[in-house]
């Protein structure tokens, strides 16, 4: 993997002497959890760039209607894997890494509960991707069944390389649990004495929410594709009518594990989202409780819905209704948190930060991609909506211009802590508005696509929709050249930059504005005095 | 320090889980590659799979081994106990999620897919189209496309497996309040008992699994019936060997005097899991073999 850009790393961290072991095993064999963080975030990055490329694939496919560039089945192989390796590998891992490196300081622990594990958690992941990855390389191609991987597609129809996608899903589902058992315990047993519940930061309670997610419903995707490896392989035929089992019942097992997931994946975004507008509006969050109460209400719900994402699927008409409903249901604690963020802001002394900027947009565009969300839970509107590109936009405002872009948020407001140096302000504001700009340009006319009839996951479409998929590609184009301005923001702030000191937001709150920037190696061995 | 708190041990650089990954990687990509092989000549993937498990089994030792002696040195203040309690506890509740998915495939089977298909709710047609002839019943003796086995009674060796199971975990209780009283020999003595209970409840499910096969025509592949039946009695078997072993490493830990009435965490996720293990087997010979 990238040494170079490890080694980096490692000479910004030579200025305090913790002991921090020196040379690439450093990485191998580490405890460390903000090593192992900074390994996550990486990781994370790596895969986003490279799921990345897998988007602009599709996007210069469809630049023109008609086959230009790619194989359909290429095309499908490019659909699943980039949805794969965004949802595993470039969203979740992000997210890890910042509980790993944040979580600890912010309760003021002296590392992750099981730090060796910790480090077994992160080394599986590449192990899994290079499987995943490789497999598109083998005869018969890669899994090109969809990230969903729907029965008979991924039994019946799928090439034989299923085999190793099923055992790299397992492998990418015992990092996560484990990962999430170390937080869930971290944030229980390590808790600076006299840091009672209802005091801890935001992202700390959005992350306990998520791991008690990712325990619950990592399982059942072990489950699913186990089924899917045995009716494939060997004969079973759970998703099978004529043995007695049914395709459909492939749908309900992976969409309640699926729903959840993109709690998952939004969750800690929350969390994010909930420290910095405070900083930069210098006000206390508004309704501290209340966003407590939310998140944990739509993680309960996330349990009582999953069949949304089949209701052309086919289910009685209660079983439509009462999905529905509680579907519509979630948007009142998310109603709760846009409420509580715009109140924060409201009369604060604002100002415009790189972090603040994307936290801004994304309360605006989250919620343009809830609304959207909205309109695909009343069942007879999905109906015209499902498998369109307006489902493609929709969850591409939630997942891009919602869960990235709080990631984005989250490594500029902490990088500096990381680092201990300033991040160019002028880079990052290119970085923010040049991706803000191209991100709608690339999603927004997919709404219009989709309403338009354009359906999602064909390398094709017809010639009406030539002029809005040119736009949007070009869109997307922009978008991924957008994110190389961030990585040299990151490099440049770890070679170095203007001296950060411990607090460089003067407003910001929390255990972990209190110690040194950069953070020293080993931060809280023994408790902080909470006052 | 003189403060209440005892420092929290964060242990150094490991290279335990590096070969972990190793050998995790190595048994996916073996099995992966092994099915994939089955059709043909090749087998290149099993060996990877053999090397993989004899890596993990090699991390299992050194890592447990290292825990082991930092505990038996003093490291491990309380609060470090507790991280410990509370893992074993969510793996345990990941664990009852994995089944819970198989559970959930046998009632979907049970009460949605085999009705369904046998034209009940508003599905007339569905079996009108599809097969006129299915009828709908469970078990699943005889599926849609005609393929008939046998169903498993609940008499004979599976009543006998259930009463070896439950009495293992009470065998199981009465070690551990042994242990609690620190009388060594009583707890030899059950923790044994439970082993032997564990091992022979394998045997006899040995027995069932070649009854099944070579004599009812009940095998994996015989419709959503068998599906459920084999993957969830054969996962249930994986973890019954598993705690097996594990019971057997107490057992030597306690023979060599590891575990004290205040400290003995080992011995007490042990314990959990072979509870868990045998809540699992009830609910599986009530849904599986009884109703």
């Amino acid at each position: 993997m990238s040494t170079t850009t490890h080694d980096t790393i490692d000479t910004a961290h030579d200025e305090h002497h913790h002991g921090a072991p020196k040379g690439l095993m450093r990485w191998v064999l580490t405890t460390n959890h903000k090593d192992i963080g900074s390994l996550y975030l990486w990781f994370s990055f790596i895969m986003f760039l490279t799921g990345g490329a897998m988007a602009m694939v599709i996007r210069a496919e469809l630049f023109q209607p008609g086959l230009q560039l790619v194989e359909p089945n290429f095309f499908n192989q490019m659909t699943t894997v980039h949805g794969l390796v965004m949802v595993f590998g470039a969203v979740m891992p992000a997210f890890t890494g910042l509980a790993n490196w944040l979580i600890p300081m912010m309760i003021g622990a002296p590392d992750m509960a099981l730090p060796r594990m910790n480090n077994w958690s992160f080394w599986i992941l590449p192990f899994a991707f290079t499987m995943l990855l490789g497999s598109l390389f083998m005869e018969g191609g890669g899994p090109n069944f969809g990230w969903t991987f729907y029965a008979p597609l991924s039994t019946t129809y799928s090439p034989d390389s299923t085999a190793l996608f099923v055992f790299a899903i397992h492998i990418m589902g015992i990092s996560s649990i484990m990962g999430a058992i170390n937080v869930v315990v971290t944030i229980v047993n390590m808790r600076a004495p006299g840091m009672p519940w209802m005091k801890l930061p935001l992202f700390v309670w959005t992350w306990l929410i998520t791991a008690f997610l990712l325990i619950a419903v990592m399982p059942v995707l072990a489950g699913a594709v186990t089924m899917v490896l045995t009716d494939k392989f060997f004969g079973t035929s759970f998703f099978d009518a004529a043995g007695g089992g049914d395709p459909v019942m492939f749908q309900h097992i992976f969409w309640f594990f699926g729903h959840p997931e993109v709690y998952i994946m939004i969750l800690p975004s929350f969390g994010i989202i909930s420290a910095i507008v405070p900083t930069f509006s210098r006000k206390p969050l508004f309704g501290y409780s209340s966003m407590v109460y939310a998140t944990a209400s739509i993680a309960i719900l996330s349990f009582l819905v999953w069949a949304h994402h089949m209701f052309t699927t086919g289910m009685p008409v209660f079983a439509e209704l009462f999905f529905m409903y509680c579907t519509m249901l979630i948007a009142v604690p998310t109603g709760v948190k846009v409420f509580n963020w715009v109140a924060t802001m409201w009369r604060g002394s604002m100002t415009f930060e790189t972090p603040m900027l994307f936290a801004v947009a994304f309360i605006i565009l989250f919620t343009i991609g809830g609304f959207s969300g909205l309109m695909l839970a009343i069942t007879p509107a999905d109906f015209q909506y499902h498998d369109t590109y307006f489902v493609v936009a929709h969850f591409h405002y939630v997942l891009v211009t919602g869960a990235i872009f709080s990631i984005m948020a989250a490594a500029y407001y902490w990088l500096p802590k990381w680092t201990g140096n300033m991040y160019s302000e002028t880079l990052g504001r290119w970085h923010f508005w040049c991706s803000v700009i191209s991100v709608n340009v690339l999603f927004f006319p997919m709404h219009f696509l989709g309403l338009a009839g354009m359906p999602r996951r064909i390398p094709d479409y017809a010639i009406q929709f030539a002029d809005v998929n040119q736009i949007v590609s070009i869109g997307g184009f922009a978008f991924g050249l957008s994110q190389l301005i961030f990585l040299a923001v990151v490099l440049k702030c770890i070679k170095g930059g203007k001296p950060a000191g411990d607090n460089p937001w003067q407003a910001a709150d929390g255990l972990e504005w209190s110690i040194p920037s950069p953070a020293p190696y080993h931060s809280f061995t023994t408790p902080p005095e909470i006052k | 320090m003189t403060t209440k708190h005892q420092t929290y041990y964060v242990p150094a650089q490991s290279g335990w889980p590096i070969i972990g990954a190793i050998g995790l990687f190595l048994i996916a990509f073996g099995a992966g590659n092994y099915i994939q092989q089955l059709a043909t000549e090749k087998t290149s993937g099993g060996y990877i799979l053999l090397a993989g498990i004899a890596v993990i089994i090699f991390m299992i030792f050194g890592w447990f081994k290292t825990v082991i002696d930092e505990s038996m040195a003093g490291l491990y203040s309380p609060q470090m106990d507790r991280s410990f309690r509370q893992g074993m506890s969510w793996f345990i509740f990941s664990e009852i999620m994995f089944f819970g998915a198989f559970f959930g495939a046998l009632f979907y089977a049970r009460m949605i897919s085999v009705p369904w298909l046998g034209g009940a709710s508003n599905n007339a047609m569905t079996q009108e189209v599809l097969w006129p002839a299915f009828e709908a019943a469970w078990p699943l003796i005889k599926t849609p496309d005609g393929t008939t086995t046998e169903a498993m009674p609940w008499t004979g060796l599976p009543l006998i497996n259930t009463i070896i199971l439950i009495t293992s975990s009470v065998t199981l209780h009465f070690a551990h309040v042994s242990l609690e009283k620190a009388k060594r020999k009583p707890l030899i003595i059950w923790l044994s008992l439970t082993v032997i209970l564990g091992a022979v409840f394998l045997a006899l499910q040995v027995e069932e699994y070649s009854h099944a096969y070579q004599e009812m025509g009940l095998t994996l592949t015989s419709g959503v019936y068998g599906n459920t039946f084999f993957l969830l009695t054969g996962f249930h078997g994986m973890h019954v060997t598993i705690g097996t072993l594990f019971l057997m490493i107490l057992l030597l830990r306690i023979i060599k005097g590891h575990f004290t009435p205040d400290k003995h965490f080992a011995f007490q996720a042990g314990s959990w899991y072979w509870h868990f293990v045998d809540v699992v087997w009830l609910c599986l010979f009530i849904f599986v073999y009884v109703l």
